[in-house]
Formats: C-alpha cells, structure tokens, sequence
C-alpha cells in the first residue's frame, strides 16, 4: 500500500483516530469531505501552465457515494492525488479540501502519512495488481497494514486480524500466502480493498477500481465497495465506466476539462429526466445500449482552456453566450442546459 | 475466409491456455468474441493476428494456410491483419510521435512516399488533430493514444482487423467513436472483424455476431481440478 505510513507512527497512534466530523446528530451531520474551490495547476518548463482541475466544489456525507465521472485526461485522478497529498512536486493547489477540521491541502507530509493516509483516508487504487508489493505475500502485507494501523501487537494476533481483515474483503483465506502475481484480477482487487478497509477510515476514495475488470467483476466489485459504505463511511469513486457509476452512486459529478460541469442525484443522472448538460447527455448516450453515438471532436487542451464554456467546440447548442465562463448554478455549470429546470431539477 | 481450425496455444506446451478453438470470420462479417478475464482470448487474439504460433492447429487467411507466425510470417499474410490492442501504452514506442507511429508500418513496408498522404487521411478518420500528430505518447491521453494505434492498424488496409479489447481502458465517448472508426473502414473497404471483449452489450451491439468462448473452444473430458489443502 502507497498509503502505508513510516514505521514509527504505529506507536504514536494505538487507534486510528475517531471519525471526528461524522458522529455528531444524524439530521445534518457534516459532510466527511468538503471540497471547496480547489484548483490544481502543474507548472511545465517553459513556463506552461496545465490548468488540471479548476475551481471543484462538493461534499461527500457520511453513508453516501459520490462518484466522479469524466473521460481519460479530464482531471479526475489528479483530483484524487490532491486529496491524499501525491501530487509531484511541480503541482500547486488552491482552495481548500476540509476532512472534518483538517485541511488536505496545507496539512504537512508528517500529518498526511500519520494520521490522513490509511487512517482517515483509504485509498483503492486503480490496477491492484501493480499496486500491491510483488514480492511478499499478501498475509505479510495484510499483517503489516494491521500492525501500523492498528494497535494489535503479537504474532498470533497479527495472523488472526489479518485474516479478519481480508474475510471483510471476501478475499479467500486459502489465498493469503500467494504473491500478487498468483492472483487473478478480482483477487488482487479484493486483496487491495481488505488493506484499504483495514484502517476503518471514515473515507473511502477508490480511483478506477474496475478499469480492466470483465463486466461481472465489475459488477461485483462495485456491489463489495457498496457493501463496505455504512451509516458513517463515505466512498468517492473516479471512474469512467457509467455502468460501474448507475450500480453503485447516490450522487454524480460530472468532470470536464479539469471542471465539475454538472452534480447531480445518480437517479436523475441515469434514470428521467437525465443529465442536463449537454456534454452529461452526450456520455450517456454514447453507451452501447444507448444512440452509441460519440461526442464529435475531442477534449480540449489542459494547457490552452478557452476562456469561455470549454465544452463549447464540441457543444450542438453552443451559441455567443458561451464565450463567457458559465457559472455552476444549480446542478449545473451551462449557459443552455436541457431539458428545462423544473422545481424538482432545481432542488438537486 | 479467416478460419481458426482446431487451435491450442499457450506459453508452456504442457498446460495450453487455449485448447482446440475453432472460429470462422467472413469477409466483411464482425464477430465478438466473448469471454471473462483470464480466459484466454487474448492469446487466441495474439494468433489470430500472427503474433503467437499456436502449439497445434491452423491458421487461413483467405484460403492460405498460415505456416509461420510473427516476423517470419510472409509480409503478405502479415500486413493482411491489422491489430489493436488493450493497452496503447504497452503497445506504442514511447520514442516515436504520432504521426511516425501511425506510418510504421508503411515505412516498415517500403511505402515511403504514400507516408504524408496517409497518415493526414487517418488521422481524419480516427478523430485525431494535426497538433497532436507532432506529440510523443507521454504527451496525450489513453484515448488519443488508441486512435493513432487504431490508424496505425488501418493503414496497410489490412482485410482482417483484431481488436483485443480496444476499449476497455477507455470512456463511453471515446469507445464510440472508436467502434464507429472501424465499422466506417469496414464498410469502405468489406474488411472482416474478429472483436474480443467482455463487455456483452458492447459486442452485440458492434458486431454481425457474438459468440462465447465456451462454444470457440468445446469442453472435452474434465480437466482434473487441483483442491488447495
């Protein structure tokens, strides 16, 4: 695990730290994570800047998923790295990314890898396989997870909680003792799971956890990550696979050109009256059990965003309006959304 | 025809991943291929394509049965199947731009001068623009990748395309408009399709006919079933 924090923390903290925010009253318990403006900027040579996520503002709250949409390059996983502090060292940030009280953007690295990463944050990556060590079974990753995030000490006891941890994941005990590359697809990636759960983090933040997986564990993935959301833990899952996001998500946001252009309830965004942005409506009917129409052209530049609507070259409604930037009102961020708001749309 | 009689491949002749596949294209048919993970339609995909000698069993491209796989195969046979794969990334050379990956194969064939010609024809029809044609694969997306790997495929005019999971690394957007750049060359040129996946809704809707990787490769006897413990 990435997340693994350095060797000396374990005595410092015997239990990962109660999840401060989240057990206040249950009618308007605060949101486990709120994003407010943040924006990420990669500084290029040449003096390049590469506008990778711009002004995203949502919360996730305790018991729901969030699941962020958008295709290859739009942003998404940069979002994520910013959340969990890997951003390399040429990003810059700003806004802010409350977790409870803490700030992830200027919490310091020692904070981050003590307290954030595995404790309050798990993280479920995208290609398991190559994220878990290769050359150590997976008992003697389950057991050292377990030991830096929890305060269970002696051999005995690390053997019988890392095979807890990975029954909770559905991982097969008969299996512990494999390497990575003795596991098929759906093993690594409950393998990779079980180690995310084990810091009972109040966050779940899974980044394309099915890309690669065939459409049944797919399915069953994403109904395991289902399984593992409960009164308290929040999951926000960034992929690109809109059948994975109808399964699983109560809520939808919808990223373009490293902007947030539409946020809405998953039964609105899949079911009647669908999506109102018109890049939204036209992902969704790109699928093969829709029009299986593409979206002309192609996504625009990080680098060269234009100063209006970036949807725009792309957009069949686009008209004068659209150079300038639209603002995020409702659900949506469009000069001409469709179809017409009605009060329900709105309250969304 | 492109015919699959009675195949077995794999990486270790003692336990083949395929076992006595049997597969018919037409000219001009689309078949989806459907199978889960790990099944071993890859590697049917790989032989296919020339790429893996199977261990027993042919290959017909067009009534000549395939003797020799890979670099030796006969440039005629070779460049008569155009290929994509899952991952652009593992299968493009990360030193080259664009525009140089997508004219290999013409380069690689002698067909130098057709090089500018080409490459701008293709890249029309896979949706790519001429700025990103200069750029090295770091510089852009998975899904602008697999569109120069997909005019890379296209360029020799192969009469047989393999797509080996073209689409699962990408948006529902990009994988339209992919589907929609092959089925535009096919109906330009009456070329055949063999589309692996595992994506069922996809597959049907992309091709003439689907068939599962049970049916390709018929069960014989009960392999014996190794219980752990």
């Amino acid at each position: 695990m990435t997340e693994r924090p350095p060797a000396r923390a374990a005595e410092a903290a015997p239990e990962p730290p109660a999840a401060s925010a989240v057990d206040a009253a249950p009618a308007e318990r605060p949101p486990v994570l709120s994003v407010r403006g943040l924006s990420v900027r990669f500084l290029l040579p040449g003096g390049r800047r590469i506008a990778a996520v711009t002004d995203a503002r949502f919360d996730v709250a305790p018991g729901e998923c969030l699941v962020l949409i958008g295709e290859s390059g739009c942003g998404k996983s940069v979002l994520a790295s910013a959340l969990l502090g890997l951003l390399p060292a040429n990003a810059q940030t700003s806004g802010g990314a409350l977790l409870g009280e803490l700030d992830l953007l200027t919490a310091g690295e020692p904070t981050l890898a003590r307290t954030v990463r595995g404790r309050r944050v798990g993280l479920i990556p995208q290609s398991p396989a190559a994220h878990l060590t290769p050359v150590r079974t997976i008992r003697s990753q389950m057991e050292e997870t377990v030991a830096q995030l929890t305060g269970v000490r002696g051999r005995a006891a690390l053997r019988s909680a890392a095979e807890r941890a990975a029954a909770r994941a559905g991982f097969p005990r008969d299996h512990l003792d494999r390497h990575p590359h003795e596991l098929s697809g759906g093993l690594a990636q409950r393998a990779a799971t079980a180690l995310a759960l084990i810091g009972d983090a109040p966050l779940l933040l899974a980044d394309e956890p099915t890309t690669g997986l065939d459409r049944d564990l797919v399915d069953h993935t994403v109904d395991e990550l289902r399984r593992h959301i409960d009164a308290d833990r929040a999951l926000l899952m960034i992929t690109h696979d809109l059948a994975a996001a109808e399964r699983i998500a109560d809520r939808v946001a919808v990223m373009y050109a490293g902007r947030i252009v539409e946020l809405t309830g998953a039964d609105t965004f899949f079911g009647s009256p669908g999506p109102r942005h018109p890049y939204s409506r036209g992902l969704l009917e790109a699928l093969p059990d829709r029009s299986f129409t593409p979206i002309p052209g192609l996504p625009p530049e990080l680098g060269g965003l234009p100063d209006g609507c970036a949807f725009a070259a792309r957009c069949d409604r686009a008209t004068d309006a659209c150079t300038a930037l639209p603002p995020f009102t409702g659900p949506v961020a469009c000069h001409h959304p469709l179809p017409a708001p009605t009060p329900e749309d709105l309250r969304a | 025809m492109l015919e699959l009689r009675d195949v077995t491949a794999g990486y270790d002749r003692r336990a083949p991943v395929v076992r006595n596949a049997t597969l018919t294209v037409a000219p001009g048919e689309a078949v989806g291929l459907l199978g889960p993970s790990g099944c071993g339609k890859s590697t049917l995909a790989r032989v296919t394509a020339l790429l893996h000698r199977p261990d027993s069993g042919h290959v017909v491209l067009d009534g000549a049965p395939v003797h020799r796989y890979r670099h030796r195969a006969p440039r005629a046979q070779r460049t008569a199947v155009g290929v994509v794969f899952q991952q652009p990334r593992l299968s493009a050379d990360p030193r080259l731009r664009l525009t140089d990956l997508i004219a290999e194969p013409l380069r690689a064939t002698g067909r130098r001068s057709s090089v500018p010609e080409r490459v701008a024809e293709l890249a029309g029809t896979v949706g790519l623009t001429p700025d990103l044609l200069t750029r090295r694969p770091h510089e852009v997306s998975d899904g602008q990748l697999q569109r120069a790997c997909l005019a890379r495929a296209l360029v020799l005019r192969p009469r047989w395309l393999v797509c080996d999971e073209m689409t699962a690394m990408l948006d529902a957007s990009t994988t339209a408009a992919l589907v929609r750049a092959v089925e535009d060359y096919r109906t330009a040129t009456g070329a055949g399709l063999l589309a692996v996946g595992h994506d069922r809704l996809l597959l049907n809707r992309w091709c003439d006919r689907t068939v599962h990787w049970d049916t390709v490769t018929p069960k014989r006897a009960p392999m014996p079933v190794r219980t752990p413990g």
